[in-house]
């Protein structure tokens, strides 16, 4: 059943191509003006934080290209719980026999799926066009590699993302307005995951502080994993840091998501 | 209120069936008096969930100053960029955030009107006796919205503490048209982007290369960017005017494109213009507005 509810997702995404096409002219736009900035940085400072500067550029185009993917600045899916949330609405969904969390999640990666593709390949390949980007390279085999690896990241960073997005959503059961909890979550999210910029460029306390949460989880570790910042191990252990914050994560949404329901109850009683 | 005053000027004439002076004042009076009740409406129901206001206040507060730690770790590395110091960028981005804060403000709730025109709400608007623009412009109006006016606001303070600047009449006169323009400048594109999403109501993200795109761009020296992109914003979309240009006099820098001296001063005429662009926008699209179903 979840399988029919994800490749619905896809297809509702997909439906609207005046959107896709809006929001792939806005990636691209924003790709040019972080890339020259990017570019007017790294030519003082070659090798800044270990990138150069075609890794530097790479990053940057990465960065847009999973930007709707990854729900850098939206709630995904997750924007139709938190109104039925407010509305009441999530009073017949907890009726239903459908675990939330996961009925989600699989509109979520749906919806991931199509935003990967039509959002994703454009602005790489117009970045590619313009700019000298870094590849996975190193011989058919290692680049192979490296490509996997950097799938299994990529989903893994939509797992991270979506169980943040969750705990997010289900503030409303307490807050009725989402958009304040919605709103430090995007910056802290796109500051922390090394989104405006690497982290090992902050200072090192706030590089450590960022090591610590869960954001890198979300951008900079498939972007390294790609950019092959990692040996074999290295990226196992990445990889493995993703996993652990998927799990974690999800397993609080399940908690808060339990205490949340019960909630409802002495309202609605 | 400037932008929104020549914004709704150029709407208004459709209206107008005399050319009559008299008839086009009482008719503007009567748009801003609408908008301010609207404002005053939609400030009354976000003030009744006092720490959401807060909270998305207080955000995007945040929001708009993570921009500038972004900027200020870049000048833990470097001392220029672009050749423009970190106290010369802090004007670029203090003037580039103000302008478009009071321009969201003001008008930037008109980024929605796609919404309007999907589930045919925008009939409400048309019928009402309230000017179209003057509705959309106050619809949702979002206080919160101040939080990046007062943010980008202490950073120009700052800025302008540390630039040693000599103040001429004519420098503050440049400065005072610098903020009143910018914010003309952008409140247009507002415009024009809420006039194009009657054509195309699901592609209201467009605009937000223009206006979050261009309020980026201008955060950062024009020597930064290829000079083909720099162009486009003098000769396409004036947002160039909005505080580069007028900049370049103000810090006494050299002008990247060699453009002649007196573009520096041109950005009145630069508003002017984008605002009557915006205005004709905005009539063409009420005129091409087909309900939601037809």
């Amino acid at each position: 059943m979840y399988a029919a509810v994800c490749a619905r997702g896809f297809r509702r995404y997909s439906t609207y191509r005046a959107a896709t096409w809006a929001r792939v002219i806005t990636n691209t736009v924003f790709g040019f003006i972080l890339a020259y900035t990017y570019l007017a940085l790294w030519r003082v400072r070659p090798h800044l934080g270990g990138y150069d500067l075609s890794a530097a550029l790479t990053y940057v185009w990465l960065g847009q290209a999973l930007f709707a993917f990854l729900c850098m600045a939206g709630m995904g899916v997750l924007d139709d719980l938190q109104t039925r949330i407010t509305k009441g609405d999530i009073a017949v969904d907890l009726f239903r026999p459908v675990d939330q969390q996961a009925w989600w999640l699989a509109v979520d990666l749906g919806r991931g799926g199509y935003q990967l593709l039509a959002n994703g390949l454009a602005p790489m390949l117009i970045g590619g066009l313009c700019f000298d980007l870094r590849l996975p390279q190193g011989g058919a085999l290692p680049a192979a590699a490296t490509w996997a690896a950097f799938a299994v990241s990529v989903v893994l960073a939509l797992l991270v993302s979506y169980a943040l997005r969750f705990l997010v959503a289900l503030t409303a059961f307490w807050l009725l307005d989402g958009r304040g909890v919605q709103m430090i979550y995007y910056l802290t999210c796109n500051f922390f995951g090394g989104f405006f910029l690497p982290i090992t460029l902050f200072p090192a306390p706030l590089e450590m502080l960022a090591r610590a949460l869960p954001f890198v989880s979300v951008f900079q570790v498939p972007a390294d994993v790609f950019l092959q910042r990692y040996d074999a191990v290295g990226t196992a252990a990445a990889l493995g840091v993703q996993a652990a914050w998927a799990v974690v994560l999800l397993g609080a949404g399940r908690l808060v998501q339990a205490r949340a329901v019960r909630k409802v109850v002495v309202q609605g009683g | 209120m400037a932008d929104l005053t020549s914004g709704q000027a150029s709407g208004q004439a459709s209206g107008l069936t005399s050319g009559l002076a008299s008839g086009f004042a009482t008719e503007l009076r009567h748009a801003l008096r609408s908008y301010g009740w609207i404002v005053a409406m939609w400030t009354r129901a976000a003030l009744a969930y006092p720490a959401s206001f807060w909270m998305t206040t207080v955000g995007n507060m945040a929001a708009s100053g993570m921009d500038f730690v972004v900027i200020a770790v870049i000048f833990l590395h470097t001392s220029a960029l672009g050749g423009w110091t970190l106290p010369q960028v802090a004007f670029l981005y203090g003037t580039s955030g103000l302008t478009l804060g009071l321009a969201d403000l003001l008008v930037g709730s008109m980024d929605q009107l796609g919404e309007r025109v999907r589930d045919g709400s925008m009939d409400t608007t048309l019928v009402r006796p309230v000017p179209a623009l003057a509705q959309q412009a106050a619809d949702r109006f979002a206080l919160r919205r101040l939080g990046r006016i007062v943010q980008a606001g202490t950073v120009l303070t700052w800025s302008l503490g540390h630039l040693d600047l000599e103040w001429t009449p004519a420098k503050v006169l440049v400065f005072v048209s610098l903020v009143v323009c910018g914010a003309v400048i952008f409140g247009s594109v507002f415009v024009a982007g809420a006039a194009f999403q009657f054509v195309m109501a699901d592609a209201s993200e467009v605009q937000n290369s223009f206006t979050y795109g261009g309020m980026t761009m201008l955060q950062y020296p024009p020597t930064v960017f290829a000079k083909d992109l720099v162009r486009c914003t003098v000769f396409g979309v004036p947002l160039a005017f909005v505080n580069w240009l007028p900049a370049l006099y103000l810090l006494d820098r050299p002008d990247p494109l060699g453009l002649p001296g007196w573009f520096r001063f041109a950005s009145p005429v630069a508003a002017l213009l984008s605002a009557v662009v915006a205005g004709l926008l905005w009539r063409a699209g009420v005129r091409a507005y087909r309900s939601t179903g037809s």
